[in-house]
């Protein structure tokens, strides 16, 4: 069974190696600054005991307040895993770091977000819509999207 | 005149799909050659793109069961199993132990038929034009003559609720399945002796389009492809949902990660479905077949993952409450989006006949890329 780790345990963990970048831990979450994703993710990769080398998804979710990015992790050597959240304050065009350097599978899944939330991701080697065309107004997964026929 | 000089050559780019034969769907990819290898690959997508993610936002969490249908169409099943566990995963809802076993029983009937296709699909891309592709289909409309007793429905099921399954049983559904279970095995050898031993097959797919085992694990490549790059790694095994922690079934793994090993360990996992289907059949207790899950669900506020080793790799839902009816977020880690990734790196320096061969090895649905 994929044992899920505690928020709490693995958030002191990256605490040690990159201070300041975990904001709380609460349940299975790590909630980390945004500006601090690709170092802890490189850290969680890297670390003895971790070696989150799989990542299994990326998703984000608009609370309208905020936008929260969700990340989720698994060590296939020692079959744990990990989330990760993190929150981008403003409606504009957030930017949060690639972390395709440290994983490639997240290229086409920030393309996504990018694409269907509005986040952009700094040092992604390809920013561009991937689903919908270049020119699309707007960022259809957002809560105040409205359709085009709206 | 005058004597000979350097032809000048420079590269072609071309389009291949939306509408081609070889990307199952509506795929495009832009593709430029230097003579006849390919120098660059962009993979261009969205064609089939309905905004499934989006419309689940406005449905309520029974109603989206036949949104999910529609997103792997070929393993309907599979995408079922994936967001009820998600939805019970959120909402608390306990699963009866008969409807357990009836879903295994399913979802393990959806791989062999997903793989049917894909080794089909394959085969038809090698040029073997449609008559291995009939023998896969012959087997693949019993197993859709199965899910009509099932549910009445042949693709989009929509059998599964948060819970259990929609019915149960009909008795005649188990005479059936007993055939098929004893049958399958002569089929997928005939199938076998038909393919992999063919040196046409071997020529065209040994060492083709080969994707290594950590590169695989970097590019986040799950299912069959990660299995046939060597890594064994099978959430039906390292995170058993559902009764499969009680069964007894191996996960077939290749050794070179090329396109002949993608097959091969197809081959080798519906083997192993129709042991896991054997089991069931003969562990399968008597009882309810769904729990008292309200028509409409309010899932108190939060969120929840929950994955599942479809035919395609791992598919993954992620759900957010706010306490509603309908979800506040329903995302979807589709298998078939995240395999396509190292599209270019593997196709590099091939040449357009491995190009459709090594793409077809990957075994994508575009309903599930766009969603």
């Amino acid at each position: 069974m994929t044992r899920t780790l505690a928020g709490e345990d693995i958030a002191r963990r990256i605490d040690a190696a990159t201070p300041g970048a975990v904001i709380r831990a609460q349940g299975d979450y790590v909630h980390i600054s945004p500006e601090s994703i690709r170092e802890v993710s490189r850290f969680l990769r890297d670390a003895d005991g971790l070696e989150f080398s799989f990542l299994s998804s990326i998703t984000a979710v608009d609370y309208v307040e905020y936008f929260e990015l969700v990340y989720h992790l698994t060590s296939l050597k020692y079959n744990q895993s990990v989330a990760l959240k993190a929150r981008c304050y403003g409606r504009g065009e957030p930017v949060a770091p690639s972390v395709c350097e440290v994983w490639r599978g997240a290229d086409f899944q920030e393309r996504e977000i990018w694409d269907l939330m509005g986040i952009r991701f700094e040092g992604h080697p390809n920013m561009k819509r991937i689903l919908l065309w270049e020119g699309f107004p707007g960022h259809p997964l957002r809560k105040d999207y409205l359709g085009q026929d709206a | 005149m005058t004597t000979m000089t350097t032809p000048k050559t420079e590269p072609v780019t071309i389009n291949l799909g939306p509408q081609h034969p070889s990307t199952h769907g509506v795929f495009r990819l832009r593709v430029t050659f230097d003579g006849e290898v390919i120098v660059d690959v962009e993979p261009v997508l969205g064609y089939l793109h309905r905004g499934s993610e989006k419309l689940a936002e406005g449905r309520t969490y029974v109603q989206i069961v036949t949104l999910t249908d529609r997103m792997d169409y070929i393993a309907s099943m599979s995408n079922n199993l994936a967001y009820v566990r998600a939805v019970e995963q959120l909402a608390g809802i306990p699963v009866p132990e008969r409807a357990q076993y009836i879903r295994v029983i399913s979802a393990e009937l959806q791989r062999i038929a997903s793989h049917l296709m894909a080794t089909g699909f394959l085969l038809n891309d090698l040029g073997a034009l449609a008559t291995p592709l009939m023998y896969c289909f012959r087997e693949r409309e019993r197993i859709l003559d199965l899910f009509e007793m099932l549910c009445g429905a042949r693709i989009t099921l929509s059998y599964m609720r948060p819970g259990g399954v929609f019915q149960d049983t009909p008795d005649d559904f188990w005479t059936a399945l007993a055939t098929f279970t004893d049958d399958m095995p002569v089929y997928i050898d005939e199938l076998e002796s038909l393919i992999s031993g063919n040196e046409i097959v071997l020529t065209r797919t040994r060492e083709v389009g080969v994707l290594n085992d950590v590169d695989a694990v970097d590019y986040s490549i799950s299912g069959p492809m990660l299995r046939a790059a060597g890594v064994e790694w099978d959430l039906r095994k390292a995170h058993p949902y559902e009764i499969y922690d009680r069964l007894d079934f191996d996960i077939p793994i290749g050794a070179l990660g090329d396109t002949f090993d993608r097959y091969l360990v197809r081959i080798q996992e519906m083997r192993e479905s129709i042991r896991i289907i054997k089991q069931c059949v003969r562990d399968i207790p008597e009882g309810p077949i769904r729990s008292d899950a309200p028509f409409f669900i309010r899932p108190p506020a939060g969120d929840a993952y929950a994955a599942v080793e479809s035919p395609k790799g791992e598919l993954g839902f992620y759900l957010v409450s706010d306490g509603g009816i309908a979800p506040y977020r329903c995302h979807v880690r589709a298998p078939s989006f995240i395999n396509i990734t190292p599209l270019r790196e593997m196709l590099l320096g091939w040449k357009m006949s491995d190009l459709i061969i090594i793409f077809g090895s990957i075994d994508i649905v575009l309903g599930e890329v766009d969603r």
